[in-house]
């Protein structure tokens, strides 16, 4: 048996939050006014709100965002990484690609590395197509002569032939995505970490990305993928790692892992939205509760049933130009629907500081099964408050089509009333030939 | 595309490579090895420079040549004709290119490089390479606005030298040879300083506006408007600790054939590069280490 490609021993990272660290002269000397004064650090926030309890760092305004991880990868693995928005995925991520240091721990890899935790990294809008392949292709790692070998084969994977030679800048975006994505998925290291890269694109592209993908594996490379789609996982990894509050919750065979990841990131609902850890955003709007129901206030959501959604959320302030995003998924992390207050209008424009809004929705498109879903909350074009995985609700049975049938959600997701009849005059009338 | 026979040979087994990654709070680790192994990104990184700076003006590389002739007449009409600076004998225009010659390309450096943390926190945060290739690169691509220069100087120097009588005592000796070694100078000292500017800045965001002051204030103190040898002989030790000082007046004892160089001012200039430099790339290292954790 070989020795682990990627072994990872208590690594752990302390963050302090925010600006404390301060990035000017002027907050620091801020920072010392107020501690002459016996004020609180005018940067300070607090931390209870935003992290569990065992996140808690040593030093006020610190926190783990990584707390003794460790497992090892076999060579040849492809291997997910799951878990919420604020797990460490991505810190873990960062480390492996030394791009940040851990604080605590080790990790060694044994091989050549490489990361991709965007595409398209370096790229200049005044630089020739070619240029770029060279430019991003080295600062991905590759040599000269590697890229040198490869660039037919790029070009040809990008379909971009005809404009190697012009600027990026003319470019349309999709040319750009191309190409940028053409680069990465020609790398050949031993070792390659993949953050969530692949959730752009079209959908024909990204497809031919993750044959890529999947051949590189076949190759034999050992691959460590970041991903919240749970459809790319399974059908790339073979074993995943599932973070939670900076630690490994549990290690094993994707489907198993996915399973355990869908069903703990369901929410209890003991558990009020206010005492969730794991949001997103400044703050100065959020989400206080959530409750869906049906039209006649029962709990029970059926197929073709329509919806009573009721939000309370809580600001300072009475709350300007804010846009309330419901966003609804299944099981696989595909959203079915979104709830937007921007789409449809409506709201008064300035709401109270505390409220509660109600949404209802016209018929229920749905397939019978789990419906999750994550909330944002837009607040003066920046991002107040996000909540991944906020509720959960159950779309039951019902004789959509008034015949008894109705297809399951393993078929598809969406159902809507349609009719048929016969082109043929002979078999309108009846009189079958 | 047929395949190839050396494309088969071209797939060789890698060394066997392993990464020992842990916390570190060392001053003393740089990884020279690592930094040859990034050497074609070095290189396309020069490229990039300079091909985005001169694509983004409308006179493209003429620039480079023309804004230093332009300063030189202002300094000329200002310094020579208003306020009456003896140039050691040589003519105002020349005196004041020669002296941009080794100034501008220190001033390039420090507004280009002063902050390599703060600039490149995007790419910083989605890969890693050895971050000493990018100031680096930004010291190497002002070299191709130097050569220009120096073209430009040479082009002028040529006009004097056969075209305008009693113009004497201008002769490109031999001495004309080490320029190079002169920006090597200039650009060991600028990266010392960039270093050091960019580790700070990365902490404290608002330093790269005191940067621009500072550069300004420093060639007041340098001998770019004036010869080392106007300087009050009271204040002459501070020129000498200056260590751009023994580098301008020895662009011009090459170039020009004048110029005061003594050993003080020699040796500070040395030890203040080498000083600069060294620890410039322990505190680069040590920043890049950890600074994406502060963006």
């Amino acid at each position: 048996m070989d020795k682990p490609i990627i072994e990872i021993e208590n690594l752990s990272k302390l963050y302090t939050l925010g600006s404390i660290g301060a990035t000017s002269l002027r907050e620091s000397v801020e920072a010392l006014w107020a501690k002459l004064r016996g004020q609180p650090h005018p940067n300070g926030k607090s931390l209870t709100a935003r992290f569990a309890p065992e996140q808690v760092g040593p030093v006020p305004h610190t926190f783990w965002a990584l707390r003794d991880i460790s497992f090892a990868v076999q060579p040849g693995e492809v291997i997910g990484l799951i878990g919420q928005n604020g797990a460490g995925k991505s810190t873990l991520l960062k480390i492996l690609s030394r791009i940040t240091e851990p604080t605590k721990g080790r990790a060694i890899l044994r091989g050549r590395v490489a990361s991709l935790l965007e595409v398209g990294t370096g790229f200049h809008p005044e630089l020739t197509g070619r240029d770029n392949i060279y430019l991003n292709g080295a600062i991905l790692g590759m040599k000269h002569a590697e890229i040198t070998r490869k660039f037919d084969e790029i070009v040809a994977f990008a379909e971009v032939e005809d404009f190697i030679d012009t600027p990026v800048k003319r470019y349309s975006s999709g040319m750009h995505l191309r190409l940028a994505f053409a680069v990465a998925a020609h790398l050949e290291p031993e070792i390659l970490l993949v953050d969530e890269v692949l959730s752009v694109g079209d959908a024909a592209f990204q497809k031919k990305c993750l044959g890529k993908m999947g051949d590189v594996a076949r190759q034999g490379r050992t691959v460590l993928v970041v991903s919240h789609n749970m459809a790319s996982i399974l059908s790339l990894c073979q074993r995943a790692v599932m973070l939670k509050y900076g630690t490994v919750a549990r290690v094993g065979p994707v489907q198993e892992i996915v399973h355990a990841y869908i069903e703990t990131s369901k929410p209890e609902e003991t558990v009020a939205l206010s005492e969730r850890y794991d949001r997103e955003g400044d703050g100065s709007v959020r989400y206080e509760s959530i409750s869906i129901e049906n039209a006649d206030g029962g709990a029970t959501i059926r197929t073709g049933g329509r919806c009573k959604v009721t939000i309370r959320y809580k600001s300072a302030k009475p709350v300007r130009n804010a846009r309330f995003l419901l966003t609804i998924y299944d099981l696989t992390h595909v959203s079915l629907f979104q709830l937007d207050t921007e789409a449809t209008g409506g709201l008064p424009e300035v709401l109270p500081a505390e409220g509660t809004l109600i949404c209802e929705t016209d018929r229920l498109g749905v397939t019978p099964g789990r419906c999750y879903v994550n909330l944002d909350l837009i607040h003066g074009h920046q991002l107040a408050d996000r909540i991944t995985y906020a509720a959960y609700f159950d779309v039951e049975v019902d004789d959509f089509y008034g015949t008894g049938k109705l297809p399951k959600r393993e078929w598809t997701m969406t159902v809507m009333k349609h009719r048929w009849r016969s082109a043929d005059p002979a078999a309108a009338s009846g009189e079958a030939a | 595309m047929k395949p190839e026979p050396s494309a088969a040979a071209g797939s060789v087994t890698l060394a066997y490579h392993e990464t020992i990654i842990e916390p570190d709070q060392s001053w003393l680790r740089v990884h020279w090895g690592q930094l040859w192994e990034y050497r074609d990104l070095l290189g396309l990184l020069v490229h990039r420079e300079f091909a985005s700076k001169y694509k983004q003006t409308i006179l493209g590389p003429a620039w480079f040549i023309l804004q230093p002739l332009m300063t030189s007449v202002i300094y000329t009409i200002f310094m020579g004709r208003v306020a009456k600076m003896p140039t050691d004998g040589i003519p105002p225009v020349l005196f004041y290119l020669c002296n941009q010659l080794g100034w501008n390309y220190l001033q390039q450096n420090l507004m280009t490089g002063g902050a390599i943390f703060t600039n490149n926190a995007g790419l910083f945060g989605k890969v890693y390479f050895p971050r000493l290739v990018m100031p680096l690169s930004v010291v190497l691509s002002n070299l191709f606005a130097c050569a220009l220069q120096m073209l430009s100087f040479l082009v002028i120097y040529g006009f004097y030298v056969l075209i305008v009588p009693g113009a004497t005592g201008l002769h490109l000796g031999l001495w004309a040879l080490l320029t190079p070694v002169l920006y090597l100078m200039t650009g060991a000292l600028s990266l010392g300083i960039c270093l050091w500017m960019s580790s700070l800045t990365a902490k404290y965001r608002d330093l790269t506006q005191v940067l621009q002051l500072v550069v300004q204030l420093w060639m007041f103190a340098s001998p770019v408007l004036y010869p080392l040898s106007r300087f009050p002989a009271k204040w002459r030790w501070v020129a000498e600790i200056n260590p751009m000082t023994a580098i301008l007046e020895a662009f011009r004892i090459c170039l020009l054939g004048t110029g005061t160089l003594t050993p003080a001012s020699a040796a500070s200039s040395l030890a203040g590069t080498a000083i600069l430099l060294l620890t410039g790339i322990l505190v680069f290292q040590r920043t890049e280490r950890t600074f994406i954790d502060t963006v």
